[in-house]
């Protein structure tokens, strides 16, 4: 029925500070960055991956009413929104340190697990990201 | 933009982030408090208010959680566990553990490996979620 997921979206509270952090920090790239009029519709993805997006959606109207975007600012940015992604790497330890050095807050240090070696990190509003080196399979 | 509430909140999650990497270390209020750009007792009733629960017992639940993972998923003994966590008092640990989770850390241990699921979900999801009242659930 289905093939792939192609778009998943989180919420964030300024889209030129996500498009700093997004892009500039973690180095995912743009996808699309259009203003329809009714909302700016931001993505981003993977380099070499157009495939799969992420929509990095502002809560506010006419989505929803203020009250509730402020309800949704509110949980996010006590880490309690929900929206989370995560992204493989084939350097989880190498990605700790380069993404560390550009000054992401690190959540979690790298840890091996049954799966592989991730690690956790946060964006500036609160959703959590983890960066894994996964085996295969 | 974010409102100055948001703002808050988002230095008492940085706050709180310190605290879960930080479980082992001793509870550092006047450093939690320069997170969040707070006065320390301003810290503690904000944190409060936001997270439901003070610094001190989010830790103490966060050590307990570490620990019960631990017990499951490593061979140390009780009582580097009990250290490994950041409890200095071994019959601390061992009250507290048992008025968290209902079971002596011994026969917590029994339940075997757990599942390999990322650290953050194991963090957040296995935290125990009540504080003192699990003995007395168990014992009604």
């Amino acid at each position: 029925m289905y093939t792939r997921i192609n778009l998943s979206s989180v919420f964030v509270l300024d889209q030129d500070e996500a498009l700093d952090f997004y892009v500039g920090k973690l180095g995912l790239e743009v996808d699309t960055d259009a203003d329809l009029g009714f909302m700016r519709w931001l993505t981003v993805r993977v380099p070499g991956d157009p495939g799969r997006k992420i929509l990095l959606e502002r809560p506010g109207p006419p989505s929803m009413p203020e009250e509730t975007a402020a309800q949704v600012g509110d949980l996010l940015t006590k880490g309690a929104a929900g929206g989370w992604i995560g992204l493989a790497t084939d350097d989880a330890q190498q990605t700790y340190e380069t993404l560390k050095g550009r000054g992401v807050e690190i959540t979690d240090e790298p840890t091996q697990k049954g799966y592989g070696i991730d690690f956790g990190i946060r964006d500036p509003f609160g959703n959590k990201l983890r960066i894994g080196q996964l085996h295969e399979g | 933009m974010m409102t100055p509430g948001e703002q808050t909140n988002r230095l008492l999650l940085r706050a709180r982030d310190r605290i879960d990497r930080d479980y082992a270390k001793p509870l550092d209020i006047p450093a939690l408090a320069r997170i969040a750009l707070a006065s320390e007792a301003h810290f503690i009733r904000s944190f409060r208010r936001t997270f439901g629960e003070t610094p001190h017992r989010y830790l103490q639940r966060r050590r307990v959680e570490r620990a019960m993972w631990l017990l499951r998923a490593t061979e140390r003994s009780v009582s580097e566990v009990c250290l490994d966590v950041g409890f200095t008092s071994f019959a601390t640990f061992s009250r507290t553990f048992r008025e968290i989770v209902g079971e002596s850390p011994s026969s917590y241990r029994t339940q075997g490996p757990p599942p390999a699921v990322p650290t953050c979900f194991e963090k957040a999801w296995s935290r125990p979620s009540s504080f003192g009242q699990a003995g007395r659930v168990a014992a009604t």
